[in-house]
């Protein structure tokens, strides 16, 4: 058994918030650069650069990227011979997400679902942190982090398709749901995709997709293909950077797979804007 | 073509009218920050016949809710939000109180673009999570009502040539629509 301490992920978890609000992860700022250099749009261009030029500012004078400093969501997979001591994990990753939140003057923005009152002082500073934990052979806590923002979360949809539906029924789902959310959810985004296992399997599926680095090939050709194509099409919806109308829509398609139900195709879109600010820590 | 004007809110039709959507305005001058629960305290006041928290003739409410400002500096990140959630009560506050200038992103309800017609009132885009940069051209910011709500407070901002974007003019051009007609490829 390998002993994990208490107080080490707390801090891990804390310096990954605190990083991750103030900077702009490469493959994002990368994908961002080169969405400036070929957009035809002036107006959008523009934009881009406002954004570039707001992840330069961020990080040289540690300040938020987005005043929406997100939900705080983690997927985390647990050794099943590690043995965290001095505390639970889930109280640790907790607490290492208060302690960030408060520390970076970032914004709590939980609230009670009926009455919107803000929980920062009835249950904590921006928590619950949202945390999907899997088991896994071996010794190591893997932690990857993302701050989830609520005008992209908004317009994620999620549907269970029948089986005929195939390939095409899933690209026009995806389309469709990209096109109604028009300049809404601050655009380009990274469109998460689940396929497949149950109706909530897809929706995990769709989140954890989006922590996949941009620029980066799925490993399976049949998804390789499909995010080739909708790559184009949802590019040539015309949208642009903040919905001003251009030739940058997205900036990645990431989908994730799952075996279905012999009678269901469930498919889950799940749409990050711009400020794609995700990390992962190997302890 | 789109033309750059500079302006000082609050504002007058004869600031807004030549206005036209794709234009940039650079914005210097009084703004109120609202969002969807500030708004709905507002119209609540209306509804009892009570005073406003500040004079909404020739206003500019920015759709935010900052984060908390770090020791010595005015605000922390602040870029819009996302505008639909203020739909039902913008109407409200241009046709009645009139409100002129509304800052936020993403599409607005065809109510908001009558009112913004029939009232004279503009619709400004500033650019959605560019927090850090949008909030140097802040220069004060002061909670004047509903502090309870902590980060969706009214705050009264002194902005300098804050950047924007006119998305929905006086006359019901629409830059969401004219833009991505532009580049939509079938």
């Amino acid at each position: 058994m390998r002993e994990i301490k208490y107080e080490e992920i707390v801090k891990s978890v804390k310096d990954m918030i605190l990083y991750s609000a103030t900077n702009l992860p490469k493959d994002a700022y990368k994908a961002l650069e080169d969405a400036y250099k070929n957009e035809k749009s002036e107006v959008c261009k523009q934009v881009l650069k406002q954004i570039l030029d707001n992840a330069d500012i961020a990080a040289n004078e540690a300040r938020p990227l987005c005043q929406d400093t997100g939900l705080a969501v983690f997927f985390v997979k647990v050794g099943e011979d590690v043995k965290v001591v001095g505390g639970s994990l889930k109280k640790a990753i907790n607490e290492g997400t208060e302690q960030g939140y408060k520390e970076g003057y970032l914004r709590a923005s939980t609230c009670h679902w009926d009455t919107r009152a803000n929980l920062k002082d009835e249950v904590g500073y921006n928590l619950p942190a949202i945390i999907h934990f899997d088991l896994v052979e071996g010794d190591s806590l893997d932690i990857e982090y993302a701050a989830k923002g609520g005008g992209s979360e908004n317009v994620s949809r999620a549907t269970v398709f029948p089986p005929a539906k195939g390939r095409k029924g899933i690209i026009e789902y995806v389309k469709q749901v990209i096109s109604d959310a028009g300049p809404n959810p601050c655009p380009p985004l990274t469109v998460g995709v689940g396929i497949g296992g149950t109706f909530e399997k897809a929706v995990i599926s769709s989140k954890h997709a989006l922590f996949r680095e941009l620029g980066s090939k799925n490993p399976d050709p049949v998804l390789d293909s499909m995010e080739e194509e909708l790559m184009v099409l949802l590019n040539n919806l015309g949208i642009g950077a903040m919905g001003m109308g251009g030739t940058n829509t997205v900036l990645g398609v990431h989908i994730e797979k799952n075996p279905c139900h012999i009678a269901s195709l469930p498919v889950s879109v799940n749409v990050q804007c711009h400020s794609s600010r995700h990390m992962h820590i190997k302890l | 073509m789109s033309k750059t004007y500079h302006l000082t809110a609050p504002l007058s039709d004869a600031d807004i009218t030549p206005l036209k959507a794709g234009d940039i305005v650079y914005l210097t001058g009084v703004v109120y920050t609202a969002r969807d629960a500030a708004h709905k305290k507002l119209v609540d006041l209306l509804d009892a016949g009570q005073p406003l928290p500040f004079d909404m003739k020739g206003a500019v409410i920015y759709f935010v809710g900052p984060t908390p400002p770090k020791p010595g500096d005015p605000i922390g990140s602040a870029g819009p939000t996302t505008s639909y959630r203020m739909d039902s009560y913008s109407p409200k506050l241009i046709n009645e109180q009139g409100l002129k200038g509304m800052i936020g992103k993403g599409k607005r309800s065809q109510e908001v673009l009558d009112a913004c017609v029939n009232s004279k009132a503009i619709y400004f885009g500033a650019t959605g999570g560019a927090g850090a940069l949008l909030a140097r051209q802040i220069k004060s910011a002061e909670v004047i009502a509903y502090p309870e709500l902590g980060p969706e407070a009214i705050r009264r901002l002194e902005v300098v040539d804050f950047p924007l974007t006119v998305i929905n003019d006086t006359y019901g051009a629409d830059l969401y629509k004219i833009g991505r007609a532009q580049y939509e490829v079938f």
